[in-house]
């Protein structure tokens, strides 16, 4: 009966879950070209976000955002009296995160943001109505709503799609294509998961004793948000790179958070009561 | 070297990224901590201009400690040839050498030659084309010679005498580098070369920018001989394109001095009255040169058709002779004193993209007519009305006419990439609008040029009235909108070459004739369409066995992947070592074989003398590699061809602020400066610009930025003109991350932001600090962003072989705050 009220009313069967896609980000291998913010702008016809130098190395995206889905990030290290081989330039290509228990989807109360069939989270345009739930509940910062009178439907949630339109034509995402040097690597998240292992202890046998992965089931940032569908090799401290050390979902804190509200409530109550019941 | 090659060739970096992943050690020495600095192994700072003392500090260190490659270097270089007696080195004669006129500022190079007795009719090849002559330089090929390389003046002792001085403390103190970092360079390179190992060095710009750049990749070319690494998989000197197909343009070619395949353009002052006279001078007699005839005719042959024939010299008098340095520089100085009255420009952007672009700009309003030809409209389209100078439309009497272009998907043809590789590609969709290729603006103007000169009597329209013009296809492509446009594939067809009979298509340039009997269009591309249908530079077929690719596009000459590969095996044609087999001798089939075609007569045998009389490959033995060099070795001393000296040698960009430390002799000897009142140069340590000024591109934009800065999502990443300077330059001045700053040459002064880094460090020089300002160019007055033109600040000046400015090493001055 269900299945004759679904045909009924046109709505679709789920899609047979796939094998688990992701990215694997490999900051050892980035030349801070930013083909993948070109190729993900051109992709997904994000609008150019402003022509503002910032001052803040090479870096003049900023950030993540609603119309800049992935960024990268520059970071200069240098002692100061450095002289060559003293200095550091480390580049990073941020993206979402795709977490496996994403604090995104837990906050969206429409049911916009969804996981896909290929274990990634999407938001889904039609259905978002711009509660902006999700937006602080990222740990990490990287959904954001458009604008007023930006490139979307005004005040509507944006992040990477993971290339939703190109992973269902069996195409591997726009940045991952585009990047030269195959710091950005896209699959199968186990398999990355592997190679990601395998590269690291390539690196540290080489002596870079700082690398490390970020995101793996076995890290600490795995601790609330789940292993992370995208996930990087770091080359120093996640903090460098503006990551959390321990990415914290809301809903693990939320009791607690209700408790301490209420607690609060109670206590001005209370200061209220001998404050103002005194006077009586 | 003289490349950032991570910023601005990210695509073809990919491969160095990849033999560093396999073990290779990257080294980058650059003035700047760019983003190839982050991912080397090693980042060795030395100062702009400096690049020759490093290299011969390089070149000093093999030869002290015994490091070159000893085979190699007697069987395959001229080590051991005798220089002529009256032969006076720079280390003897305060940095010049034997022969400098200084009323003319130029070299008689007589004195450079090999000892022995004179075989060629004509030593000099002053003549010769810069970008040509390598090959075309007439030297001996039999010189004296002193295998014991013993003898004071075989090319090997005084090369040992001219670089001794070029010592790590003398590398520390002209460039800069700390020598710790010097002799790591200098253990890592030559640990990495030999039998067994070879290494690669790739430069760009950062060299051939400079008043000396061809005598830098000259010192680039002596270490890698010494070490055996030419000819030789893995090793090389990579000269790194800053565009699509420059290679191509270089060898098709847009070189005022140069025919198709580096043929010397005839010049009226080298007395080319006769095409007999031509091909005498130009060809050599020893080498492969020595077929210049063949390839002169041939090209004649396809220009001028069934016009030219033996009785009128092939048409080569409707070719117009050199009347004297016709190239950019010096054009756009005649333009902007009134002598130059027309101009055509195609993909290219002077008013922004070239030297002294404001004198550039002043030169545009001289003319009477020009026609910019581009994408976008350029700056240099965009003069009369957008200048920073204000002038008013009303005031310019230039007539100008702007073009709509075609960009690369809007289009077919070829590109050649830094590797000699031609690929093909095809056209994806139609330009819009009237936007048409850059062929199809050629073409039709042609075209339309012979209807109106058609019946002319006049000599001088012969030539373009005699102009074999059929490129439309025979039936146009049905599926595009634009049904006059030309066809690629017919120019490539000509390019390759045909008989002249039977209009066959010719399969190599060893086919060509001196008869008639051939036509081709550019002889070194000569086997890219072999027949009918068979467009090779088409072809994207995988070799999985043989990792030199060789049914991946075309690669001139003959599909050869790596030049006087000869030199990968050693003299009796073995492989060096199993680990570096690339091309050997197969005795049992007495022919050349390997991984690659052999750079080599395929059947002449490693043991084949070379023989005393005739011509050409003959003259060399079967164990000389280097078939375009008349001796069949590779020169560490250049007997001829250079018009700046036999050896690289250490001198300070025209502005420096220091002194030259090795010799006397401050700056070049020979390179052009521009002695005009709007083209001031400051004196060496000139205290009103105590500052290094060099330029550059970052990844983000791309040159002028005609092709970027119209494009948003380029745009936003590199949004506006900065300056980028050291923390401790910007405490001097006063000057915090962001603020405007003013930077000003003697020529012109600009404005822009300051980005403060560490990534930029002054350089210690006699217990102070030089510091460097470093300007990136791609910003201009059209686009959607737009700023500052860090050309407006660079002089013009012409480096002598290949008449290129100078714009990687200059003086300037900054000052916190705007222009006005």
């Amino acid at each position: 009966m269900i299945d004759g009220y679904k045909r009924l009313m046109n709505i679709e069967k789920p899609p047979t879950p796939k094998t688990a896609k992701g990215f694997f980000t490999d900051t050892s291998l980035c030349i801070g070209c930013k083909a993948c913010e070109v190729a993900c702008k051109q992709w997904n016809q994000l609008p150019a976000d402003g022509f503002a130098m910032t001052g803040n190395s090479y870096d003049n995206t900023g950030t993540l955002g609603a119309t800049t889905w992935r960024h990268v990030q520059f970071i200069e290290q240098a002692k100061a009296n450095g002289q060559g081989q003293e200095q550091r330039w480390l580049m990073m290509s941020d993206v979402c995160k795709h977490c496996a228990n994403a604090a995104c989807l837990e906050a969206c109360p429409t049911g916009a943001l969804v996981r896909t069939e290929y274990g990634t989270v999407y938001v889904q345009q039609d259905i978002c109505n711009g509660c902006g739930f999700c937006v602080p509940a990222c740990p990490f910062g990287v959904i954001d709503r458009t604008p007023k009178h930006g490139h979307f439907e005004a005040g509507t949630a944006h992040k990477c799609t993971l290339c939703y339109d190109r992973l269902k034509d069996d195409m591997t995402p726009a940045c991952a294509k585009s990047c030269p040097t195959a710091s950005i690597q896209f699959g199968d998240v186990e398999e990355l998961r592997t190679r990601a292992r395998r590269r690291l202890g390539e690196l540290q046998a080489r002596g870079e004793s700082k690398a490390r992965l970020y995101g793996m089931p076995e890290g600490r940032e795995a601790e609330e948000v789940g292993p992370l569908h995208a996930f990087f090799l770091l080359l120093d401290e996640p903090e460098r790179y503006n990551l959390p050390a321990v990415p914290r979902l809301p809903r693990k804190t939320m009791a607690q958070r209700y408790g301490w509200s209420a607690a609060v409530g109670v206590g001005f109550a209370l200061v209220g009561a001998l404050v103002f019941g005194g006077r009586r | 070297m003289g490349s950032n090659m991570a910023e601005n060739h990210p695509v073809g970096f990919r491969w160095p990224m990849k033999a560093k992943e396999r073990g290779a050690t990257l080294i980058h020495v650059d003035p700047r901590f760019s983003r190839t600095s982050a991912v080397a192994d090693l980042y060795v700072p030395i100062r702009p201009g400096s690049d020759i003392a490093f290299l011969g500090g390089l070149i000093n260190y093999v030869l002290t400690h015994d490091k070159w490659f000893k085979e190699y270097v007697l069987a395959y270089t001229n080590a051991s040839a005798l220089v002529r007696d009256d032969y006076v080195d720079a280390e003897d004669n305060g940095g010049l050498f034997s022969g400098y006129d200084p009323k003319s500022s130029s070299y008689d190079n007589a004195s450079w030659a090999y000892a022995g007795p004179a075989q060629e009719a004509k030593e000099d090849a002053s003549a010769h084309s810069g970008h040509g002559m390598e090959g075309t330089s007439p030297a001996k090929h039999g010189p004296a010679r002193d295998e014991t390389l013993q003898h004071p003046r075989s090319v090997f002792q005084i090369l040992k005498r001219h670089y001794a001085r070029y010592t790590p403390e003398m590398v520390e103190r002209v460039c800069s580098t700390p020598p710790s970092l010097f002799l790591q360079v200098a253990e890592v390179l030559t640990r990495n070369s030999g039998r067994e190992r070879t290494s690669a060095i790739c430069y760009a710009v950062g060299w051939t920018q400079q008043s000396y750049g061809a005598q830098i990749i000259r010192a680039a070319g002596i270490l890698q001989l010494l070490l055996g690494n030419i000819g030789r998989p893995g090793g090389g000197i990579m000269a790194l394109r800053g565009h699509a197909s420059i290679q191509g343009s270089t060898d098709v070619p847009t070189l005022f001095d140069l025919l198709p395949g580096y043929l010397p353009h005839p010049a009226a002052f080298k007395g080319d009255d006769t095409l007999e006279r031509y091909m005498r001078e130009s060809a050599v007699r020893g080498g492969y040169w020595s077929n210049l005839p063949k390839f002169m005719v041939s090209l004649l042959k396809a220009w001028y058709g069934d016009a030219a024939t033996s009785e009128n010299e092939f048409g080569y008098q409707w070719i117009p002779k050199l009347t004297g340095d016709h190239s950019h520089v010096s054009t756009s100085a005649a333009m902007a004193d009134g002598k130059v009255k027309g101009f055509v420009v195609f993909g290219q952007n002077p008013a922004n993209g070239s030297p002294h672009s404001g004198l550039q700009r002043r030169a545009l309003t001289q003319l009477d007519w020009m026609v910019a030809i581009d994408l976008y409209e350029t700056e240099t389209a965009a003069f009369w009305y957008a200048a920073p100078e204000g002038w008013k439309p009303a005031d310019i009497k230039t007539e100008v006419f702007l073009l709509p272009t075609a960009g690369p998907p809007e289009k077919e043809g070829t590109f050649t990439n830094t590797q000699r590789l031609l690929q093909f590609h095809d056209k994806a969709v139609d330009p819009p609008g009237d936007a048409r290729s850059d062929l199809w603006y050629v073409y039709h103007l042609g075209r339309r040029l012979k209807d109106l000169y058609r019946g002319s009597t006049n000599p001088r329209d012969q030539g373009l009235l005699n102009l074999t013009w059929d490129y439309l296809p025979e039936r146009p492509d049905p599926e595009w909108r634009i049904k006059d446009e030309p066809s690629d594939e017919r120019v490539l067809m000509e390019v390759n070459g045909y008989t002249v009979a039977e209009r066959k298509q010719v399969p190599d340039f060893e086919q060509l004739k001196a008869d008639g009997s051939t036509a081709c269009g550019v002889w070194i591309y000569s086997g890219v369409f072999p027949g009918p249908a068979k467009n090779m530079a088409r072809r994207r077929s995988r070799t999985p066995d043989n990792d030199v690719e060789p049914e991946w596009g075309f690669a001139w000459p003959g599909n050869r992947r790596i030049l006087y590969n000869r030199a990968s095996a050693d003299p009796a044609g073995r492989p060096w070592s199993e680990r570096k087999k690339y091309v050997w001798w197969d005795a049992a089939a007495g022919k050349w074989t390997g991984k690659d075609i052999p750079d080599f007569p395929v059947k002449k045998a490693p043991g084949t003398p070379a023989k005393q009389r005739g011509s050409g490959i003959d003259l060399h033995s079967g164990s000389d590699p280097f078939t375009l060099k008349a001796d069949g070795r590779g020169w560490l001393f250049a007997p001829s061809g250079l018009k700046d000296g036999p050896l690289p040698t250490h001198y300070e960009p025209l502005e420096s602020p220091v002194l030259n430390a090795l010799y006397e002799r401050q700056d070049s000897p020979v390179a052009k400066r521009f002695s005009r009142k709007d083209n001031a140069i400051s004196p060496p340590g000139d205290p009103r610009y105590p500052y290094i000024v060099t330029t550059y591109r970052v990844t983000e934009q791309y040159t002028s930025g005609v092709m970027s800065r119209w494009n948003g999502w380029l745009s936003e990443l590199m949004p506006e003109m900065f300056a980028e300077i050291s923390p401790e330059l910007a405490a001097e001045k006063g000057i915090a991350n962001l603020d405007w700053i003013t930077v000003s040459t003697p020529r012109n002064q600009i404005e822009c932001k300051a980005l403060v880094t560490r990534r930029i460090r002054p350089f210690p020089h006699n217990g102070k600090l030089i510091h460097e300002v470093g300007l990136p160019y791609h910003w201009g007055y059209k686009g959607l962003v737009k700023g500052a033109m860090a050309n407006d600040l660079i002089a013009l000046s012409e480096e002598p072989n290949v008449y290129i400015q100078e714009d990687k090493a200059l003086t300037c001055n900054i000052r916190k705050g705007r222009l006005r």
